[in-house]
């Protein structure tokens, strides 16, 4: 099976900090790959620098696209950097109010990157946003509701929904359950585990919980000090961490 | 003429800047050319962009006819008039069709356009994103990359709210299926005299220090939706002074008891078709 | 099919050793197993033998890679190739696991929120089955693992450790894979389920399936084994 994603020796500095640093890996269709480590680890600047959100100081990003070519995203224009987020790609921040457009109501919000693709039906595009709220486990009733609303659980839910309605090839997401609730944690997570599966995406997600790597992630990185210190499956790596940093951080997390 | 002002108020260089910025906004239709705005003896919202505009396309043998809201005889219009025939000399007129050089807030005439007319229109926000993403920034590169799925997401919301765009003025368009275009806060129902007019429209906003244009047989498309298609305005009533039952309407209250009635409102037109209704019955 | 030296091997372990390094404990070192050879025809179920901490959890986990072997190859017939798991990329264990190698565990690792019957569902959709089939053969399974149907629509959280161990054998010996690795699946069931499950591990065999597995109960052991393999604690270093 052909690589949807190549990353080679990238690295991004802010100034002579190191953010990431040397980082390698392949992301194959239909994959979850979670990145782990703690607070400082450089895990995000990997995120946004894959993503073409951070320039590389050095290494490259390859994409391999929908038509079948081969982008280079260290050479990504402005506007090609656009389509491919509108087009293929999905971000998932930490903070909904970062992803949702809060002055604007819940079906607005799924519908909006339909609409940059150009659909014009304005019923067909209610129909679709109904749909995604329900499967996102929010009442379909709740369309015209503004997004300020909602819970924090329903915030992150709805920009999942906005997210995934293109059916993107690729989703990055970071920390999306950060500051939830356990129990808002956990549907969420069911959530993504369930979509993720229904409709094969690939994905690569930011998390500080081992505990997450280990529900939706075949694969995992772990980072320390912006370097990939240990990666390999997500099973092998909990069970059997060879790196002092990868047991440390195994050996941190409380088991009920 | 005896003013101590430059002709038409503004000095050569800053009329040659402004007239360079407008051959731009012609050459990019829809595009918002950035200028050197000048502080104006009026103040911003009274038409300081629509004033420089004009200031840089008059000659001494330009007719000049200013309207706001489509009536020559309110205040802003009456001023703006004054205020060139003062400092450039330049004879005005009330009459549509007499005019070379028509500045304009609010309304388009319902007389149709010729190409030797030119149109100004005072704009307050030249972005039509803007009440939806705040970032100047950000806007700009939308533009750049013709990225505007954002603006249907406001059409969106009207429906959602009101079950058909509500959005009765300042309706975004698509020049030359190229650049989203604010129309100034025209009602919708001129919306169609932008498509393909013989005259070159102009457009002035002072305070956002920003000027764009519609060259003459442009094409002009107002958003929508496929399955809620651009409307304009209707009215049940015909205008109560002059009959016309094709033009833009507005309803005066005429007593304290609350009476109402429709009159058109351009003044212009409808004294035109009251005289040559008068003539006829002659 | 019957299990004989002439029947494919389908797993080969060659000098396989695993230890520990513990860099939290002052770089402690656990050696576990050495030197292990073993070769696994499709058709037999060979039980491990031993005492515990004699590693034969370890050695099951090493060859699903679940955990790292130190030296050694652990050589899996693949689709009809032969691949040492042991120098594996990530993707192709997965696909191992997938198509070729089942792990049944002591415990169902719960997923918060899916219910039993997608539980068991899940690896058939994985193989690429359709939902509803695989819904059917879940149900299917679970009824004859006595697994009441009341249960079905629940998520196992709750279940007894019996019924949790159940949903945990449907879910690995759904997908009829020909190499088969089980980590005393039965220690929480009684007679009448252990029979089930022995007769599952039969049908599994005779349809070509080779299986390793943990059995510490010797009735079971004396039912399903087809050969024996001693593992003794290694001295420590």
């Amino acid at each position: 099976m052909s690589a949807l994603l190549q990353v080679r020796a990238l690295s991004h500095r802010y100034g002579r900090r190191i953010g990431c640093e040397d980082v390698s890996f392949d992301l194959h269709p239909g994959e979850l790959l979670c990145i782990v480590g703690e607070s400082g680890s450089g895990k995000s600047t990997l995120l946004n620098t894959v993503a073409a959100q951070l320039a590389p100081t050095s290494g490259a990003v390859r994409y391999h696209q929908k038509n079948g070519d081969w982008l280079d995203l260290g050479a990504l224009s402005e506007a090609d950097r656009r389509r491919l987020a509108r087009e293929e790609w999905g971000f998932v921040t930490q903070n909904p109010r970062d992803g949702l457009r809060l002055n604007v109501s819940a079906g607005a919000n799924v519908a909006e990157r339909l609409m940059a693709l150009g659909q014009r039906d304005y019923g067909r595009l209610r129909d679709i946003a109904r749909g995604w709220l329900e499967r996102v486990e929010i009442d379909p009733a709740r369309i015209d509701d503004a997004p300020t609303g909602f819970s924090g659980g329903m915030q992150q839910r709805l920009q999942i929904a906005r997210t995934l309605v293109t059916q993107p090839r690729l989703v990055f997401m970071d920390e999306p359950t950060a500051g939830l609730d356990v129990s808002v944690q956990a549907r969420i997570l069911d959530l993504l585990r369930r979509l993720v599966n229904e409709l094969g995406l690939a994905a690569i997600m930011v998390t500080h919980d081992l505990a997450v790597a280990r529900l939706l992630a075949a694969r995992t990185l772990v980072m320390q000090g912006g370097r990939v210190v240990e990666s390999g499956l997500t099973d092998q790596i909990l069970d059997d961490p060879q790196h002092p940093y990868t047991q440390l951080l195994v050996s941190s997390v409380l088991t009920t | 003429m005896s003013t101590p002002y430059n002709f038409a108020f503004l000095d050569e260089n800053t009329k040659r800047m402004l007239r360079r910025a407008l051959l731009k906004a012609v050459a990019i239709p829809g595009y918002q050319v950035p200028f050197g705005s000048r502080e104006m003896p009026l103040p911003y919202g009274w038409g300081t962009g629509g004033i420089q505009v004009t200031a840089a396309l008059l000659g001494p043998d330009d007719v000049l006819k200013v309207i706001d809201q489509g009536a020559d005889d309110t205040t802003n219009a009456v001023n703006i008039r004054r205020f060139f025939g003062r400092v450039a000399g330049v004879a005005t007129t009330e009459r549509t069709a007499d005019a070379s050089v028509i500045q304009t807030r609010h309304r388009i005439p319902e007389i149709p356009l010729r190409e030797d007319q030119l149109l100004v229109f005072q704009v307050p926000e030249p972005e039509p994103l803007r009440t939806l993403e705040p970032r100047e920034a950000e806007t700009r590169t939308m533009h750049a990359l013709a990225d505007y799925g954002l603006m249907h997401v406001k059409l969106y919301e009207d429906i959602a709210q009101y079950g058909h765009i509500a959005t009765s003025y300042d309706y975004p368009v698509m020049v030359d299926g190229r650049y989203l275009t604010s129309p100034s806060p025209i009602p919708k129902f001129d919306n169609p005299k932008l498509d393909r007019s013989p005259a070159l429209m102009l457009f002035g906003a002072g305070r956002e220090k920003r000027l764009y244009a519609i060259p003459p047989y442009t094409r002009v498309e107002s958003l929508a939706f496929d399955d809620h298609p651009f409307e304009i305005q209707r009215w049940e009533h015909h205008c109560a002074l002059c009959g016309a039952g094709d033009s833009y309407l507005d309803e005066v209250v005429v007593d304290d008891r609350g009476t109402r009635m429709f009159v058109c409102s351009d003044t212009d037109y409808c004294s035109q078709r009251r005289d040559d209704a008068t003539e006829e019955a002659a | 099919m019957t299990a004989s030296l002439s029947s494919p091997a389908m797993l080969e372990l060659r000098g396989l050793a695993k230890s520990f390094e513990l860099h939290q404990q002052h770089d402690t070192r656990l050696d576990v197993l050495d030197g292990i050879e073993l070769t696994l025809h499709a058709g037999e179920c060979v039980v491990l033998s031993g005492p515990s901490g004699a590693g034969k959890s370890t050695l099951l986990r090493v060859i699903y890679a679940n955990y790292r072997s130190s030296r050694g190859a652990v050589r899996v017939r693949h689709a009809g190739e032969w691949l040492d798991l042991a120098e594996a990329t990530p993707h192709q264990v997965l696909d191992v696991r997938r198509r070729t190698l089942g792990y049944v565990s002591q415990f169902l690792r719960v997923i918060p929120r899916v219910q039993a019957l997608d539980i068991v569902a899940e690896p058939l959709i994985g193989a690429g089955v359709a939902v509803e089939e695989a819904r059917q053969r879940a149900g299917a399974l679970l009824h004859r693992l006595n697994v009441p149907e009341r249960l079905w629509p629940l998520p196992p959280g709750t279940f007894s450790g019996g019924e949790q161990q159940r949903v945990n054998i449907a879910r690995g010996l759904i997908v009829h894979r020909p190499l088969l690795l089980l980590d005393e699946p039965t220690a929480s069931l009684d007679a009448e389920n252990r029979q089930v499950v022995a007769q599952l591990l039969e049908e599994a065999r005779h349809a070509g399936a080779a299986v390793l597995g943990i059995f510490h109960d010797e009735d079971m052991r004396d039912r399903v084994a087809t050969r024996l393999f001693p593992m003794r604690p290694m001295a420590l270093a």
